[in-house]
């Protein structure tokens, strides 16, 4: 294992295909242009990525995990552009996120609140979209409750558009902050078997967990219900479990997806008490995995039903350095979508 | 208690083992409630001197029935049934076995009823009481039970007892939360829009009557939809009551297809036909109704060549006040736990099943479905046996039925076949005095 200049841990396996040594020098770089390589002009989903467009990802994230921790941390990429959140569904910890790594880079941004937005009364995602473009931003993050709203819209803008969730399709962000916080903790993603835990149906963030993961090379499993999985789930590349004895044999991480309370009580899984008890992630179950394996979570999680507070509070669990991978991997993909931002 | 008994022998008996299919002369020896021999060479001559034996001058020993669905009142039935009282009955019917209705109040959709009802039974029951629970919440078929928890309080199966789930999403994820615990659901399927109001089989009978009636169309529309179902799912079905050849179509083609799928009918579907309701005797309004002469022939020829797997008395004790009534208000249903042995030997007596395949329907197949070592006589299976004579004829009479309600369909009924003793876990649940005498 190789340490960068900043004395972070490093695999050189992850590295070198991206040209090695360059993306360690980050602070030295300049502070009005991006050197990541990366060839798209919105980030819509994992899909339709390569290895190595994640890879460029990640290794910027690094990066910015350097400069969050900096006193200063302010840099000038985004200068002068507009960022817009625009989410039509509540989030705290996502927007907050974004805004953030907007503002490190020194983009004005903007939160619209569809509560208070003409979207309340009855205009169209796609008029909506015409509106916004009409002022003239750089970038939209969008999180939408439909799939493919987020695709949709990024059609009728004339900016670069990033989904911060669309229905029960992509979440691609939160996959390479979990990705990230992996390969920081663990060294590596190629060859970990990770274990994705719940409503996996109904799960933008396991759908792009799925993609990202096996595309770097690890052997991921889902472990659920067969309530709450989808079905031809077992030709997404993962395998498949049903109980957490079986799924968490042997794991290096153990990923924990929300429970939508909502869908608890009869519908997919007959009650909160049988469905924490089966499936939710105690000392009990997680000694199933492997003794150094780490507890992973998107957030907010329910205690006492998905994951018991022992373990969400325990030493192995990383949910709160996933929180601050968030915020560098936002600031990442902002930064390498400044590559293809309007330039007059 | 059991293991210091003495060994107990039954000698000179006609030994029929429905799992192997073996009818011989000979006897069963039982110790530590368990059977440790059986066929030929368990004779007077070979026992050893601490053994207990009994003759059964030539009687049918065998293993003990067991009935996939029982009505036994608790909690919140016991006028019409008490856990006691059904014990009684199953034991003097041969039943070592009962498996627990759950529509009982509260419906058994709680472990905590699961645990009373296992807490009762170790306390009142002699017979083995197995209880089933609620596939949905409430029986009302909208939210999928506690399979999970409810199996490890003890629930051997699933079923919204007579009442078919009508959201086919509801059951196609019921159908698939089940499948991951390996658990059995029963259904008894049926388009409930079908069924509509009627009371008995449509067709002549019943117009001449001016009763409604239920098309058999209505049961196979609801079989086949499960049946689509559970081929999505890969689960286990077992079709709680099948009543019509069109239902054993579907079940025919969903056995061929490799489904795992099983189904049972009732010792009333097939010793009884619709035209036995006469002038309107509520004791035969029954749910699913009898048929007409047709179908039950269907069904016996089913019920021989092993399409239908398992026969059930569905016990279904009716006080006076629901059955005291004009027919189309009377309640559904018929006790049966003492009489479906009798009732069943009809069908072997007039030479349509035989003798062997009669009890494995009784014995061994239900046995099979809750994955009980119950349903054989060979060496290391439960003690669990019945002896019976399966030729002593009499009539009927409701007084001296051992069930809290009399609401029999064979009432001032010939029967022949009399059960003599009951052994549960090598213990006498019920025998005659002849057999207390060694």
């Amino acid at each position: 294992m190789a340490i960068s200049p900043r004395g972070e841990r490093i695999l050189p396996d992850e590295r070198l295909p991206l040209g090695g040594i360059r993306a360690y020098m980050p602070a030295l770089m300049s502070q009005s242009q991006s050197h990541i390589a990366f060839p798209h002009r919105h980030l819509l989903g994992i899909e339709g990525l390569k290895a190595q467009d994640i890879t460029a990802l990640l290794d910027a994230a690094d990066e910015a995990v350097s400069l969050s921790r900096q006193v200063e941390k302010k840099r000038s990429i985004l200068r002068g552009r507009t960022q817009i959140n625009l989410f039509f569904e509540a989030s705290t910890r996502t927007q907050a996120s974004f805004e953030l790594a907007g503002k490190r880079l020194g983009a004005d941004v903007m939160n619209m609140a569809v509560a208070n937005s003409s979207v309340k009364k009855g205009e169209t995602l796609i008029d909506t979209a015409a509106t916004l473009n009409a002022m003239r931003p750089d970038i939209i993050i969008v999180r939408h409750h439909c799939s493919g709203a987020v695709d949709l819209l990024s059609r009728k803008v004339s900016c670069s558009v990033v989904n911060a969730g669309d229905g029960a399709h992509e979440h691609p962000t939160q996959a390479l902050l979990d990705a990230l916080t992996i390969r920081r903790t663990k060294g590596r993603i190629q060859g970990l078997t990770i274990a994705i835990c719940g409503d996996v149906a109904h799960s933008r963030v396991a759908r792009s967990n799925i993609l990202l993961l096996t595309a770097l090379g690890a052997r991921v499993r889902v472990v659920a219900p067969s309530t709450l999985l989808p079905s031809g789930i077992d030709r997404m590349g993962v395998e498949v479990h049903r109980t957490m004895r079986d799924g968490l044999r042997d794991a290096d991480i153990v990923m924990m997806l929300r429970l939508q309370l909502e869908r608890m009580s009869g519908a997919f899984v007959p009650s909160l008490r049988e469905y924490a008890h089966f499936y939710g992630l105690d000392e009990d179950k997680l000694s199933y995995a492997k003794p150094d394996a780490l507890v992973m979570h998107p957030g907010p999680i329910n205690r006492g039903v998905e994951i018991d507070s022992a373990v969400a509070d325990g030493p192995r669990s990383l949910i709160n350095e996933q929180v601050e991978m968030g915020v560098a991997v936002r600031m990442a993909v902002l930064e390498a979508l400044s590559h293809h931002l309007r330039k007059e | 208690m059991t293991t210091q008994m003495r060994p107990l022998a039954f000698i000179n008996a006609r030994v029929i083992d429905p799992a192997g299919g073996t009818d011989v002369r000979g006897g069963v020896l039982i110790a530590d409630g368990v059977i440790s021999a059986a066929g030929a060479d368990v004779t007077a001559g070979n026992l050893g001197a601490d053994v207990r034996a009994i003759d059964c001058k030539g009687d049918i020993v065998t293993s003990g029935l067991i009935d996939l669905r029982v009505f036994v009142g608790e909690p919140g039935g016991e006028h019409r049934e008490t856990i006691a009282s059904a014990s009684a009955a199953a034991a003097a019917g041969g039943v070592t076995t009962i498996v627990t209705s759950p529509d009982a109040q509260p419906v058994v959709d709680d472990p905590a009823v699961v645990d009373f009802l296992k807490r009762r039974a170790r306390d009142n029951a002699h017979v083995r009481v197995l209880p089933s629970a609620a596939l949905t919440k409430g029986l009302r078929g909208q939210e999928i039970a506690e399979i999970g928890l409810l199996q490890e309080a003890g629930a051997v199966a699933f079923t919204d007892a007579d009442r078919a789930v009508r959201n086919s999403q509801v059951m196609l994820r019921a159908l698939s939360y089940a499948r991951d615990y390996d658990a059995l659901i029963m259904h008894q399927a049926q388009d409930a829009d079908l069924v509509g109001q009627g009371v008995m089989n449509a067709g002549e009978r019943a117009s001449r009557l001016g009763l409604g009636g239920i098309h058999a169309a209505a049961e196979a529309i609801g079989l086949d939809r499960d049946m689509r179902l559970l081929k999505m799912v890969d689960g286990r079905y077992h079709a709680s009551i099948v009543s019509s050849s069109l239902s054993l179509d579907v079940i025919a083609r969903a056995k061929a297809d490799g489904l795992k799928v099983t189904c049972a009918t009732t010792i009333n579907h097939l010793t009884l036909n619709e035209n036995d309701i006469g002038d309107y005797r509520t004791f035969l309004k029954l749910m699913p109704p009898l048929r007409h002469e047709d179908e039950r022939m269907a069904l016996v020829r089913a019920l021989a060549d092993g399409l239908i797997d398992v026969v059930i008395s569905d016990h279904n004790p009716q006080d006076v006040e629901t059955k005291r009534v004009p027919f189309s208000e009377a309640a559904f249903g018929a006790i049966g736990l003492e009489t479906m042995l009798a009732a069943g030997l009809r069908l072997v007596h007039s030479g349509e099943v035989s003798l062997v395949r009669l009890l494995n329907a009784l014995s061994t197949r239900p046995a099979d479905l809750l994955r009980l070592p119950q349903g054989r006589v060979q060496k290391g299976a439960p003690a669990d046996v019945i002896c019976f004579d399966m030729d002593e004829p009499f009539v009927l009479d409701p007084t001296q039925l051992r069930s809290r309600s009399k609401n029999t369909p064979f009432d001032g009924a010939r029967l022949q076949g009399r059960v003599k003793m009951s052994c549960v876990a090598g213990q006498i649940i019920f025998g005659s005095d002849a057999f207390d005498a060694s």
